[in-house]
């Protein structure tokens, strides 16, 4: 119910929405788009992961042994990389929102530079709306929260929607139902 | 012609800009309300009110608090009073961290302090990077709108400007043009060793600042450089970080329709760089006058100011003359509150005048905040430090004294005799003659209502009501009075009208006249107050409003409180035709003929301003046309305003000539042969409209609808 009110909002912020049964079928499905998407010039990674608590020693070993992606974020990095994963902590269904305690900077160094960013949550972080969740948020020890509602967009010139001026030109999220860790 | 008037007229001229924000403000409306769709506005922005109402109240208390947390957070904030210091301290911290580059996000109160220059000259390279704001400063202009600062450009002038930026021809193809924007900015981000931003909101319960943006330039701008500087005015505090989530819920909605902007970003304190080293972070705390504000019992309402620009997307002379004719900085109705204040209270003389009292934005802001009576109020005290105008001085001379000014009314009927032809006057002569063009006024009725109303024989009836007829129909249109005896009568109301009543004393109010219409109210306290009445009804809204809410205000605004008792007497008693009848056909004393539905045919419903914004009585005539058989079809924007504006049509004809093409255009487009209104001046106003447009459309005010059907009966 969460979930797809999410998704509806989210995609009509133009954000791309997937959903696994578990960890497994997301990493598999990560590890395809990087491979198939994000080929490497040689120079340097074409993606790069930031810490995703989501993520094991065996996922981060397997996804970095990818031509092209690194687990290694610097500022030189991810401006040059076309791909930027991360975890988000929580998610707001009634506008499709993406809400990340972001005060590691490698988390907004992956989700702003390059042109596309892959977020990683699990389907037990959704909450209903803003309200509910503001009050589970410590300021003071998140420095930097970040909300996320879809790709980088401008109407500036002729009020003409474009999407991807600044920041990432696509937004895809990997919802999970069970974090595969337990199960 | 005076520098205002030109560029008033150099707007009107520009087909870009007029035709860009004609398009934009029709689809905002639209979008807005989808935006909004199941969510309660009215609780919403009383939510947002009472807190920023309340953050304004305690200003010194919640800086202090802010100031506290934010610093516990490793943040170094600075209390600015005034734009001079704001600069100092921010080209000081420039200084010391050797900063050679500067990336700027969004801030508006950066623009109100000229920033830019004051860095620039100091010989730091400064870029903004909202692509608005970096169209603006590449073209060397200032913003023409608070949130869509570039919204006064056409793509090919834009494709010029990034051409010469860029060494590169290129052509208007948008995301072309976007993404050039982000090959040229992308290094600077990177380089810059400042960045700054404005805020859309503090909390001073935890120190935090709040961003809402959609591109995300302020992302790169508060995490790469490793200096950051937050230009914050004070007016952006609120108390708990609970008050953050109902204006994160309607700022985005009311500003560019959306559920939620791409990035909000909450920042508190210090953050890594990407060096690992502690980022510098600079809160500057501006006040520039806002405390003054806040002690100021009328103005402290404009601190409620979330800087949605919703009241200029709504307002029908902003989609005209777009946001340059209005100044430098803040533009549409809240801009022009601003101006008064942060600039002075002179430099908001012209552009006060541009509103035309409609009341549309009061309706959209999330901050509740009555920009049309805080205009009115400027205008009051500008009357009051620098005087009326002379010619003015002389009208309301005249409409001071009654039999004074009801005589020249009825010399004016003789006198414009050569000139009119019909019902109407064509032309006036030399410097009158931009008050006929597009629109034909109504000649001076040869007999007023007030002579025709000796001899009607009313019927004995049990209860009577006073008739407030206003200049309009009394001189004009004394028809519609005697419609409205007819139309009571057969309800069993006597109809009296006492001869001392004169003007309602709106237009001295609205050129700031206070004293004139207290004067006014006076009279007519005096003429229309009387036990043996039941009801005071007019058939004019605005004289309506008058009677009903605004004697009261101008008797507290000029401190004469001796008089409240009888003007909150008269309010009581005070009620809008339509209203009246509607509650009469209620109460089964007055039936409309029974037939067949849409017997009489199709017609459509112009929503005269204070009918509908302030007397809140929008329905009740639209289900009286109904009822007495008529088909209702509505037009596109029926609420919005006609061009009329009383007096405003003969100050700016300029641009109350484009509105009224506007509404005849909706009007026609509906195909109905005949559009009804509550108000006999908008009925002025499109009578004289359609008289020249020669569409044959009949305008009507409901009451001889409704009395054509009782008398069909």
């Amino acid at each position: 119910m969460m979930f797809e009110q999410f998704k509806r909002r989210a995609e009509t912020a133009h954000a791309e929405v997937h959903r696994f049964p578990s960890k497994t079928e997301a990493v598999d499905f990560l590890a395809d788009l990087l491979r198939h998407e994000a080929p490497a010039d040689g120079t340097s990674p074409a993606a790069l992961i930031a810490p995703c608590p989501l993520l094991t020693p065996a996922d981060r070993e397997r996804l970095a042994a990818l031509p092209g992606v690194s687990l290694d974020v610097t500022r030189e990095r991810a401006a040059a990389a076309t791909f930027g994963v991360s975890q988000m902590d929580w998610a707001l269904a009634d506008t499709g929102t993406l809400v990340q305690d972001a005060t590691d900077i490698a988390l907004r160094l992956v989700s702003t530079l390059p042109a596309v960013h892959v977020a990683l949550v699990t389907t037990a972080a959704l909450v209903p709306d803003l309200p509910t969740l503001l009050p589970r948020l410590s300021p003071a020890k998140s420095r930097h929260l970040a909300f996320i509602t879809g790709p980088s967009r401008t109407a500036d010139i002729e009020r003409v929607l474009t999407i991807g001026v600044h920041g990432p030109k696509r937004l895809i999220t990997l919802f999970i139902d069970a974090d595969g860790i337990t199960a | 012609m005076n520098a205002f008037k030109t560029s008033i007229r150099d707007a009107l001229a520009n087909p870009n800009l007029t035709g860009a924000l004609g398009k934009f403000s029709e689809a905002y409306k639209v979008n807005r309300a989808k935006a909004y769709e199941g969510i309660d506005f009215e609780a919403l922005r009383d939510t947002i009110a009472t807190s920023k109402a309340h953050a304004a109240a305690h200003l010194d208390e919640l800086a202090e608090r802010f100031t506290r947390n934010a610093e516990a957070c490793g943040a170094k904030v600075f209390r600015a009073s005034s734009p001079q210091a704001a600069r100092d301290y921010i080209l000081g911290v420039a200084k010391k961290g050797n900063v050679k580059t500067i990336v700027k996000s969004k801030s508006m109160a950066s623009e109100e302090i000229h920033l830019n220059a004051a860095l620039e000259a100091a010989g730091v390279a400064v870029s903004e990077t909202d692509l608005g704001e970096w169209i603006i400063q590449l073209a060397g202009q200032t913003p023409s709108h608070m949130v869509l600062p570039a919204i006064h450009m056409t793509k090919e002038e834009v494709a010029d400007l990034f051409s010469k930026a860029v060494e590169e021809r290129l052509t208007s193809d948008i995301p072309r043009l976007v993404a050039v924007a982000r090959d040229t900015l992308r290094p600077r981000f990177l380089a810059a060793d400042m960045g700054i931003s404005g805020a859309n909101i503090a909390v001073a319960e935890t120190g935090s600042i709040v961003l809402v943006t959609n591109e995300g330039n302020a992302r790169l701008v508060t995490s790469l450089p490793r200096i950051h500087v937050a230009l914050v005015g004070v007016e952006k505090l609120v108390e708990a970080f609970a008050d953050i989530a109902p204006i994160l819920k309607a700022l985005p909605r009311n500003a560019t329709a959306q559920a939620l902007t791409s990035y909000v970003s909450v920042i508190t304190g210090q953050t890594p760089n990407t060096d690992g080293t502690p980022k510098e972070l600079h809160i500057v705390l501006m006040d520039n006058r806002r405390s003054e504000m806040a002690a100021d019992p009328q103005f402290k309402q404009a601190l409620q100011c979330v800087r949605c620009a919703a009241c200029l997307n709504v307002c029908p002379i902003f989609r005209l003359v777009g946001g340059h004719v209005f100044g430098k900085v803040y533009t549409g109705g809240i801009g022009t509150i601003l101006t008064a204040w942060f600039d002075a209270l002179k430099a908001s003389g012209d552009i006060q005048g541009l509103c035309i009292q409609c009341g549309a934005c009061k309706e959209v802001c999330p901050g509740k905040i009555d920009i049309p009576a805080l205009i009115m109020e400027l205008r009051r005290r500008l009357v009051r430090e620098e005087g009326l105008p002379a010619a003015q001085k002389a009208i309301f001379a005249v409409v001071n004294n009654r039999p004074l000014f009801h005589g020249m009314l009825r010399a004016a009927s003789l006198a414009a005799r050569p000139l009119s032809k019909g019902a109407f006057i064509r032309h006036l002569p030399l410097f009158l003659s931009g008050l006929t063009d597009g629109r034909s006024l109504p000649a001076i009725a040869a007999v007023p209502f007030r002579d025709r109303f000796r001899k009607i024989s009313q019927p004995p009836c049990a209860e009577r009501a006073v008739f407030f007829a206003g200049c309009l129909i009394d001189f004009a249109y004394p028809e519609m009075g005697e419609a409205l005896v007819r139309i009571l009568n057969k309800a069993g109301i006597e109809v009296v009208f006492p001869e001392k009543q004169t003007c309602c004393g709106a237009p001295a109010r609205y050129s700031g006249a206070y004293e004139v219409a207290a004067q006014n109210a006076i009279d007519n306290i005096g003429a229309l107050l009387d036990e043996r009445t039941t009801y005071v009804v007019s058939a004019c809204p605005t004289c309506t409003d008058a009677l009903a809410h605004e004697f009261g205000a101008v008797f507290e605004s000029l401190g004469m409180t001796e008089w409240l008792d009888k003007a909150k007497a008269l309010a009581a008693k005070t009620v809008d035709f339509s209203t009246l009848v509607t509650r009469l056909i209620d109460e089964g004393r007055l039936a409309l003929p029974e037939g067949a539905a849409d017997a009489r045919g199709t017609v459509t419903y112009h929503d005269s301003c204070h009918l509908k914004r302030t007397l809140h009585a929008e329905q009740a005539p639209r289900q009286l046309l109904r009822r007495a058989g008529f088909t209702l079809t509505e037009m596109f924007e029926c609420d919005t305003c006609c061009g009329m504006g009383g007096s405003y049509s003969m100050k700016l004809p300029e641009i109350a000539a484009p509105m009224l093409q506007r509404k005849l255009r909706n009007i026609r487009e509906t195909g109905a042969p005949a559009v009804a209104m509550d108000c006999p001046g908008c009925v002025m106003q499109l009578r004289g409209g359609f008289d020249q447009d020669g569409a044959g459309v009949r305008v009507c005010h409901t009451l001889e609808l409704l009395d054509e059907a009782l008398r069909d009966a």
